[in-house]
């Protein structure tokens, strides 16, 4: 993963005791892929899914998005932090929702914004730093995941029936797999990037 | 041209200065773009609600570009204010205003760009009349210079190689070739186009400086603008290379690198100087060759163009 170099602003340097590497591509300890964005992408029956609510959270920490996936769901809140003495420019780069783009100064009030449609995946930037960059899926329904340190995911509670799961990364793309789940029952769906 | 006007030294200065501040304008314009910064700014006319916001990352790129801009508009109004007090070329008065309306419909294109996030066709724009009113400003200086106002040693063009009417040709050709890449710049098309028009708009001022070069070498001023012409050419396609090279070389970095934005912003830069180039070349050839007219028996005049 390459470095960030931060020096074009030193507030945002002194944050790191040791540079900071760009999380485009994050390999955990037991190779597998860190940052994936998962969900149900088909299958599901019609229905209306409310939106919880309590706010998903993006913070602008370390002149980092934080954190740099982030799934929520269609008409959710998003609560926009800027945990950072300096000013940031939050960009959110959709093409099916109206995208946006607004600042943040240091201590300024956190920003509320929802997305009315289904969308996954786009950036969200700053041009002010410009190695600052997380991406957001949104989701019709609750059934998504972010893969984490282990590259594992977990979706509960679906109802039984044949679905198609989508994993997408930001770098290596979409991976779709077919799973049927039986009543009560679960089952394992693998995806793997490259060789 | 039928006034005879009189060699006005501040104001030729002046337009100097407009034209040399112009270009450290486009400069500053294709900083913002190659370090992304063009959304750094969300606001505008204000930036973060405020005349001087403070001055980190980004936002050290757009508001300095804004505030270049703004120091350029002043600029070009004292400019057309002084042509219109002190000119007495009515069209040159007239360019004077066209300057100060290229101007602010540039100002309100960037503004429009940045409030819209940044569609191409605005930031394209944009981009392309930086171009026309650099040039501009470099045409002002030329007509006010004391060379121009004395007048050149005119010669009669060469029938048998013409080239008053060629040499539109080549700000026409440039002015293609950075509309392609502020184009591909700003995502609306791939470098390709942009590659594949530099050897034809190379190949146009080759064409032209030469045949200036073959047979009308004994004009100095002519002479001397070919030369201009070719050598920054010859720079800015050097440029073009080094920039694509070095964004190739750094197609996954996460942010611009200093080495891929000096190439890309020199390029920008030498490209809007081989626009102006290309402009005065043209000016100079249409000022300094006079065109010979042939009657012909039935009475029609015929032009040996």
């Amino acid at each position: 993963m390459p470095v960030i170099d931060m020096s074009s602003n030193p507030q945002c340097e002194r944050q790191h005791p040791k540079p900071q590497r760009a999380e485009v591509v994050v390999v955990n300890a037991n190779g597998t892929l860190k940052n994936v964005f998962v969900w149900i992408k088909d299958g599901l029956p019609r229905a209306h899914w409310a939106p919880p609510a309590e706010a998903a959270r993006l913070d602008q920490n370390g002149c980092e998005y934080s954190p740099h996936v982030l799934g929520i769901m269609k008409d959710q809140r998003l609560e926009i932090l800027n945990s950072d003495p300096v000013n940031h420019n939050v960009h959110a780069e959709s093409t099916t929702n109206v995208a946006w783009n607004e600042s943040q100064p240091p201590r300024a009030e956190h920003k509320f914004k929802e997305f009315s449609s289904e969308e996954v995946l786009f950036p969200v930037t700053c041009s002010v730093h410009p190695w600052m960059r997380s991406y957001i899926g949104v989701s019709p329904h609750p059934f998504f995941a972010v893969t984490g340190e282990d590259g594992a995911f977990s979706l509960k509670g679906v109802p039984p029936g044949t679905y198609t799961i989508e994993a997408v990364h930001e770098k290596y793309g979409r991976k779709e797999g077919k799973v049927t789940l039986a009543p009560n029952g679960s089952v394992t769906v693998d995806f793997t990037y490259g060789n | 041209m039928a006034t005879k006007s009189e060699f006005n030294a501040g104001l030729h200065r002046w337009s100097i200065v407009l034209a040399c501040c112009t270009l450290l304008l486009v400069v500053a314009g294709g900083m913002v773009t190659s370090r992304d910064a063009g959304l750094s700014v969300p606001d505008w006319p204000l930036s973060y609600g405020k005349l001087m916001p403070p001055m980190e990352g980004g936002i050290l790129y757009e508001h300095g570009h804004r505030m270049i801009a703004t120091t350029v508009g002043m600029f070009t109004i004292v400019s057309m204010v002084w042509l219109l007090r002190a000119e007495k070329r009515r069209w040159l008065r007239v360019l004077g205003i066209v300057a100060l309306l290229a101007v602010i419909t540039q100002g309100v294109l960037g503004g429009i760009t940045v409030l819209y996030l940044l569609p191409w066709y605005v930031s394209s724009a944009h981009a392309s009349l930086a171009q026309l009113f650099f040039s501009t400003t470099v045409a002002i200086a030329l007509f006010t210079s004391k060379w121009w106002i004395d007048g050149p040693a005119v010669i009669d063009e060469d029938t048998s190689h013409p080239i008053r009417t060629l040499s539109v040709a080549a700000p026409v050709a440039v002015l293609c070739q950075l509309a392609l890449g502020a184009a591909a710049r700003h995502k609306a098309i791939g470098s390709i186009f942009h590659i594949c028009g530099s050897p034809i708009v190379t190949g146009v001022v080759l064409w032209i400086s030469l045949r200036i070069l073959l047979h009308y070498a004994g004009n100095r001023e002519l002479r001397r603008g070919a030369i201009t012409l070719i050598s920054i050419t010859f720079c800015q396609v050097f440029l073009g290379i080094a920039a694509y090279m070095t964004r190739i070389a750094y197609a996954d970095a996460v942010q611009p690198m200093p080495l891929m934005v000096t190439f890309t912003v020199l390029h920008v830069a030498v490209g809007a100087l081989t626009m102006a180039s290309s402009v005065a070349l043209a000016i100079l050839v249409r000022r300094n060759l006079t065109s010979t007219e042939v009657r012909v028996p039935s009475g029609r005049a015929a032009v040996a163009v």
